[in-house]
């Protein structure tokens, strides 16, 4: 037996959460770099897994490992990666080490206030992190159903406490009020995640059920419902895919998320720290719009076409109604918040597309995404803890006394608002080709989501940097070599994959070409295709 | 003499310890209410007994027995604690479990 | 030689990096090395000129494709590079220009401590610039077209701490973007149409494409050039982009990006000749435009902005002469070209005016300054000549061809458009001779002025003087360029014969003669002359700006565009966003709480039921079993 790669990905982060959630109390700082090791390792891990990884395969997964689990209920541990797992993997691997860095003092206890010897929130801080890094990736990994279904709720647990127990120093507000709003937003999260949970656990006991209606064991395998649909054992009747479809969809459209079940993101980005908030949308938002070309299309390829006009729709209406209200925000967290629920109506609609360039689109628009918002939100956050208010309009003139975090932001928002150059103008203008070349309508309404992108980016860097210095900003000091080394690899990674994405693109073309022939769909065709018009010539 | 009537005797014996149950205050009568509705039922268990000629009932009603001298032992018990703490055995007092 | 083109791009986007990073141990050198590496990329330009001149017609297209770089199933972007005529003669241009707006600005922004990233966002404009003009394809077109826009967001907001910088550059910004819009719809139409976006087989198989699909490629490029180069409707950024310092003014809101539009069009020929529903739309604007920038030009005060509408009424012209087709895209470029010297001469002229009199751009403090600044005088003179199209230098070759063309188009339609040109001549005249004598002849109207830009010397009268080498120098240069470039084109058609393997060329026939033409253009222009001596020559200048006539005050406002954008779009906006934000929060998460709040409420409700009453759960539990007994009985009975 080969050595298994995927379980030892998502093994050295959670051993890494107990490891540190171990260190005792006094010794905080050994607890931060025991689990920037880890996660250090786990990098390393997911590096090897894209090397290994051979895009040009045959067969959907590689590195694959299969276990019996629960052999009553045909629950298998089934692990597997595409090029679209494979690409994630690496970017939640990359953006942790990111995350723990800028929130190095996030969890510092306040001065002079220590309630007991044996309280670690540091220590807490950094292994739910880790904890949470962990579930992601085997969420990301996982091929069997109720695998992925039980990480896909676990990943609450933590980020539950990352978001309820760690905020910004209170500023202007009350202590209490600060936690008021902060349980507020946790509980909110934790709700809206539930109730999503739980309807796909109905239409995943369904999926169960159905299978072993009709092949005479049931199973939680990918890959072999998929089989038994493509040699025609296994034919769902419409109206028990769409209700299974629309179960599962539900919980993905809650995480990733597409409006109207958005509004716990502004709330839950807006009072956590910011490290924590590039976690929410950057890592665990992923694995929604993921799960939705994983296990929506490919499982229920037969109502993904038949729920498209509506899910479009929807995407956007994101689009368009998280541009403009990030437009109408007066603090920078929410504004980024609802700048992503616009990105992430950019990524549904390039899934449901069902074209290769939409769909491939989408997918580098996850990783993209990823990293542009961690930019901006770490920058923000960087900027916040300086000033320790939310609000746009306590700032003003940044630029002229911290001109590199100044520098720093406007390369994020340029990155946000998709300025060619940078990685995420690819991924989008991939999407809105793909969506153009089989929804005209729908692809000019998204460029428009283009200009308001430029709009709020811009209005957030006027008010925020620019003009004269005002009274709170005086004084503040430039970013300091623990930021620089978190914005740098960043910037130069927007840099890169903006100029040359094809190393992705080529990890990711053959996976989107697999789902694509799930679905059965195939791109349309140009009116004047080039060989005729060279043929002219 | 018709066993029956015994029958009869125990549903009147219970209703009239439900009654009790229900309209008295003093923890120490309400108590020997449900007393008497135990009885009421070991008395319908031994008449069923007889009337089914075998021994499930009155092994039942033994088993009656000894829960309900379990529960006077720590029945009175909590009363009288009651008691000590509230001056009071109202059992109209005792509701501070309440939401 | 393919190499080189990379290269050219290369220089400038090197010194851009190594002077955005580098931090401040390049304050003192990076002006220099700015300029350096711009001369490089000037000198690769001469280097490939010389190579092209020595092939023959057709061939001296060279192509190259450098990497693949978005291969995403049938999507094939590649990062490739063609250099034809048209792009050399911009490559030209762009770099020649550049070179000597970069020299001009060490010497104008001596005393900004900022100056070494100010000459960064220069370099990264001319990398950009390059990239637009050798792509060979549209999306990488795409790039440098929007990579000019943010150099030009950055350099417009160079003096950040000023408000009204801040926010011209993000109007400017965000009215391209809308621009932008339209070029990235043009590009999908493309993709879905042809498959492709290369320039190749887009051009060629244009003509196989449907009329529909190609009217909509032309409108939505259309909206593209439009917003690059501030035409109608797209216009309004432009005079607020005069906030940044003026060798920006001249080098990319003169010369090089806002002529960006006139590029795309002219490259794009092939599509708009087979939709001509696209070309009238195109011509439409550029009459509109050129008439538009005139009369705004006509009424500021402000030097700066006054040339700013005689920028966007020149590209009027170019757009108006590329909207005519194979007979007009020849004279487009060569106006383009005559336009990149005087114009970039005269900003920089303004920019020396500016100065020697404490950074004042209010003509009507100037007044008298030849005497002052000689050399200044004289290229500014010359310029202004140029673009009012005296006979014998550069604006008279270049401008007449496009009235010519113009009156050539034929029927009414020609009649209409040759009209507007022929008036936007006058007119032109008009304005240039006004800006001319407020600021060089005349008394002297200098105020002692409150400098917001806090880096001059501040309150106090000013002492204009002439500038230094640095800048006299770049202005003598283009001041040559301003006399003799149209003369050089003209001779044998050396211009037109130098293009017409890339554009093509037609000739129109005119209703009538070329002479008549010219006659009539020598006409409005001395009439135009005329009027502004007798309103601005014989009578002394007022300070303060008399209300002037109803034309006079719109014009002032840009014939209320920004009023109307204010109205319409920032005051719509900010409601749209504010009830947006409104709905977010009680409609969509009202929902939500809602629901939570609504069984809160019951269990509130049911709460009560918990009396802590013991002999009430009494009641209950004996309730409940009869309830039970007598539902067992029923269904017994049943």
């Amino acid at each position: 037996m080969s050595f298994p790669l995927l379980t030892a990905t998502a093994v050295v982060p959670a051993v890494g959460a107990v490891a540190t959630a171990a260190v005792p109390a006094a010794r905080r700082a050994a607890a931060k770099w025991l689990a920037l090791g880890f996660s250090l390792a786990t990098l390393v891990l997911a590096a090897v897994q894209l090397v290994r990884f051979d895009p040009d395969a045959a067969g959907p997964f590689q590195l694959t490992e299969s276990h019996a689990w629960i052999k009553d209920f045909g629950v298998r541990y089934e692990l597997g990666v595409d090029g679209i797992a494979v690409v994630l993997i690496a970017l939640t691997a990359l953006l942790i080490p990111f995350v723990m860095l800028a929130g190095w003092h996030d969890a510092d206890p306040l001065e002079g206030s220590s309630p007991n010897r044996r309280w670690r929130p540091t220590q807490g801080f950094f292994a739910l992190i880790l904890m949470v890094e962990a579930m992601v990736v085997i969420s990301f990994e996982a091929t069997d159903v109720f695998l992925f279904y039980l990480f896909f709720e676990a990943m609450l647990i933590p980020m539950y406490f990352l978001i309820g127990g760690f905020g910004d120093r209170a500023g202007e507000r009350s202590e209490e009020e600060t936690a008021a709003q902060r349980s507020y937003a946790a509980v909110k999260f934790l709700l809206y995640n539930l109730a999503g949970g739980l309807i796909m656990m109905a239409a995943v006991i369904g999926l169960y059920a159905v299978t072993a209606d009709q092949l005479g064991t049931g199973t939680f395998s990918l890959q072999e419902i998929v089989q038994a649909r493509v040699d025609g054992r296994l034919e769902l009747p419409p109206v028990t895919e769409r209700a299974l479809f629309l179960g599962f969809f539900f919980a993905f459209a809650v995480k990733a998320p597409l409006w109207p079940l958005h509004t716990w993101l502004p709330n839950a980005m807006g009072e956590a720290t910011a490290p924590v908030a590039v976690l929410i949308t950057a890592v665990v938002d992923k694995v929604g719009t993921f799960a939705m070309l994983r296990f929506c299309l490919q499982l229920f390829p037969g109502a993904s076409k038949w729920a498209t006009p509506v899910i479009v729709a929807l995407a956007l209406v994101s689009i368009v109604y998280g541009a403009l209200l990030a437009v109408g925000q007066r603090d920078i967290k929410r504004l980024v918040a609802y700048a992503s629920i616009s990105h992430f109506g950019f990524i549904v609609l390039g899934i449901f597309a069902m074209t290769t360039q939409g769909q491939g689109g989408a997918t580098l628009y996850m990783v993209n995404h990823g990293i542009s918002t961690a930019a901006l939100m770490l920058v923000a956050g960087f900027l916040i803890s300086r000033r320790g208010s939310r609000l746009i309009a306590d700032y003003g003139g940044v630029q002229k006394v911290a001109p590199v975090l100044a520098g720093t932001f406007l390369v994020g928002g340029l990155a946000t608002l998709s300025l060619p150059g940078l990685a995420p103008f690819v991924s989008e203008f991939l999407v809105l080709v793909g969506t153009f070349s089989r929804y005209p309508a729908a692809g000019i309404i998204a460029t428009v989501g283009i200009v308001l992108a430029a709009l709020y980016v811009l209005v957030l860097y006027q008010r925020t940097m620019t003009g004269p210095v005002t009274e709170g900003v005086r004084g503040m000091p430039d970013l300091r070599v623990r930021e620089l080394v978190v914005v740098a690899p960043l910037i130069a990674l927007l840099l890169f994959l903006g100029v040359y994405p094809k190393p992705l693109t080529e990890i990711i073309d053959p996976a989107v070409g697999h789902t694509m022939s799930q679905v059965e769909k195939s791109d349309p065709k140009p009116d004047v295709p080039v060989n005729e018009a060279e043929a002219a010539k | 003499m018709n066993p029956v009537n015994y029958l009869y005797l125990a549903a009147l014996l219970f209703t009239i310890g439900a009654t009790g149950v229900l309209i008295r205050r003093n923890a120490i009568v309400v108590f020997m209410c449900v007393e008497l509705m135990l009885n009421a039922c070991n008395l319908a268990f031994v008449t069923f007994s007889r009337l089914h000629g075998n021994l499930d009932g009155q092994i039942i009603a033994f088993f009656t027995m000894v829960v309900a001298a379990a529960e006077v032992v720590i029945g009175l018990a909590i009363i009288v604690t009651i008691f000590r703490s509230r001056h009071s055995a109202s059992v109209d007092d005792a509701n501070l479990l309440k939401l | 030689m393919e190499n080189l083109i990379g290269l050219l791009v290369a220089a400038p986007l090197l010194g851009a990096a190594v002077l955005l990073c580098g931090g401040r141990r390049l304050d003192r050198s990076g002006p220099w090395v700015g300029t350096l590496l711009a001369a490089v990329s000037f000198g690769l330009g001469v280097v490939l000129f010389a190579d092209m001149l020595g092939r023959s017609g057709e061939d001296r297209t060279l192509t190259t494709t450098v990497f693949s770089w978005v291969p995403v199933g049938g999507f094939r972007a590649d990062v490739g590079f063609q250099l034809d005529q048209l792009s050399m003669t911009f490559v030209l241009l762009i770099t020649g220009v550049g070179t000597l707006i970069h020299l001009y600005s060490v010497g104008y922004m001596e005393h900004d401590e900022r100056r070494r990233r100010f000459f960064g966002y220069l370099n990264l404009f001319l990398a950009a610039m390059l990239l637009l003009v050798v792509a060979d394809n549209y999306l990488l077109l795409y790039v440098g077209w929007e990579g000019v826009g943010l150099a030009s967001y950055l350099l417009i907001g160079f003096w950040q701490h000023k408000p009204s910088a801040a926010t011209a550059a993000k109007k400017a910004f965000l009215v391209n973007r809308v621009g932008d819009m339209g070029l990235s719809v043009a590009i999908m139409l493309m993709f879905t149409t042809f498959g492709t976006f290369a320039f190749g087989p887009v051009l060629d198989g244009a003509e196989a494409a449907g009329e529909g699909k190609l009217t909509a490629i032309g409108l939505m490029l259309l909206l593209a050039a439009c917003g690059k180069s501030a035409q109608v409707p797209l216009q309004s950024w432009l005079g607020d982009a005069m906030e940044g310092p003026t060798p920006v003014s001249a080098l990319i809101h003169a010369a090089t990006m806002v002529t960006a539009g006139v590029y795309l069009i002219t490259r794009s020929g092939a599509v708009f000749d087979a939709a001509p529903t696209a070309q009238a739309a195109v011509v439409t604007v550029g009459a509109v435009t050129l008439l538009f920038g005139a009369i705004v030009g006509c009424a500021k005060d402000d030097i700066k902005k006054a040339l700013a509408g005689s920028t966007m009424s020149q590209i009027g012209y170019m757009i108006l002469a590329a909207g005519l087709g194979p007979v007009g895209y020849v004279f487009a470029i060569m106006h383009l070209v005559t336009h990149g010297f005087f114009k970039a001469g005269l900003f920089l002229g303004a920019g020396s005016v500016m100065h020697g009199m404490n950074d004042e751009v209010d003509m009507r403090r100037y007044g008298g300054l030849r005497k002052y600044m000689p050399v200044t005088f004289v290229t500014f003179g010359l310029g202004y000549l140029a673009i009012i199209g005296f006979p014998g230098l550069s604006g008279f070759f270049s401008k007449d061809k496009i009235i010519e063309a113009a009156f050539a188009k034929g029927g009414t339609e020609g009649w209409i458009l040759g009209g507007a040109a022929l008036l936007g001549a006058g007119i032109t005249a008009f304005y240039m001779t006004r800006v001319m004598i407020m600021t060089f002849f005349g008394e002297p109207r200098w105020q002692p002025t409150a400098s917001d830009s806090g880096s001059a010397a501040g309150s106090g009268a000013p002492h204009p003087h002439e500038s230094p080498k640095t800048m006299t120098v770049p202005m003598v240069i283009l001041a040559f360029g301003s006399v003799f470039a149209g003369g050089l084109f003209s001779i044998n058609d050396t211009f037109l014969k130098w293009l017409e393997p890339v554009t093509g060329h037609a000739h129109g026939n005119p209703p009538v003669s070329a002479l008549t033409v010219t006659a009539a253009t020598m006409v409005v222009l001395v009439l135009g002359v005329a009027l502004a001596w007798a309103r601005y020559g014989r009578r002394p200048v007022p300070v303060t700006a008399p209300r002037g006539s109803g034309l006079t005050r719109a014009a002032r406002r840009d014939l209320f565009q920004d009023d109307f954008n204010h109205v319409v779009l920032v005051r719509g906006g900010e409601h749209l966003t504010r009830s947006l934000v409104y709905v977010d929060h009680t409609l969509v998460d009202g929902v939500v709480n809602g629901t939570a709040a609504s069984v809160g409420g019951l269990s509130g409700r049911m709460r009560r039921l918990q009396n802590g009453y013991a002999r009430s759960y009494a009641v209950s539990m004996f309730g409940g079993a009869a309830l039970l007994i007598a539902a067992t009985l029923l269904m017994r009975a049943v």
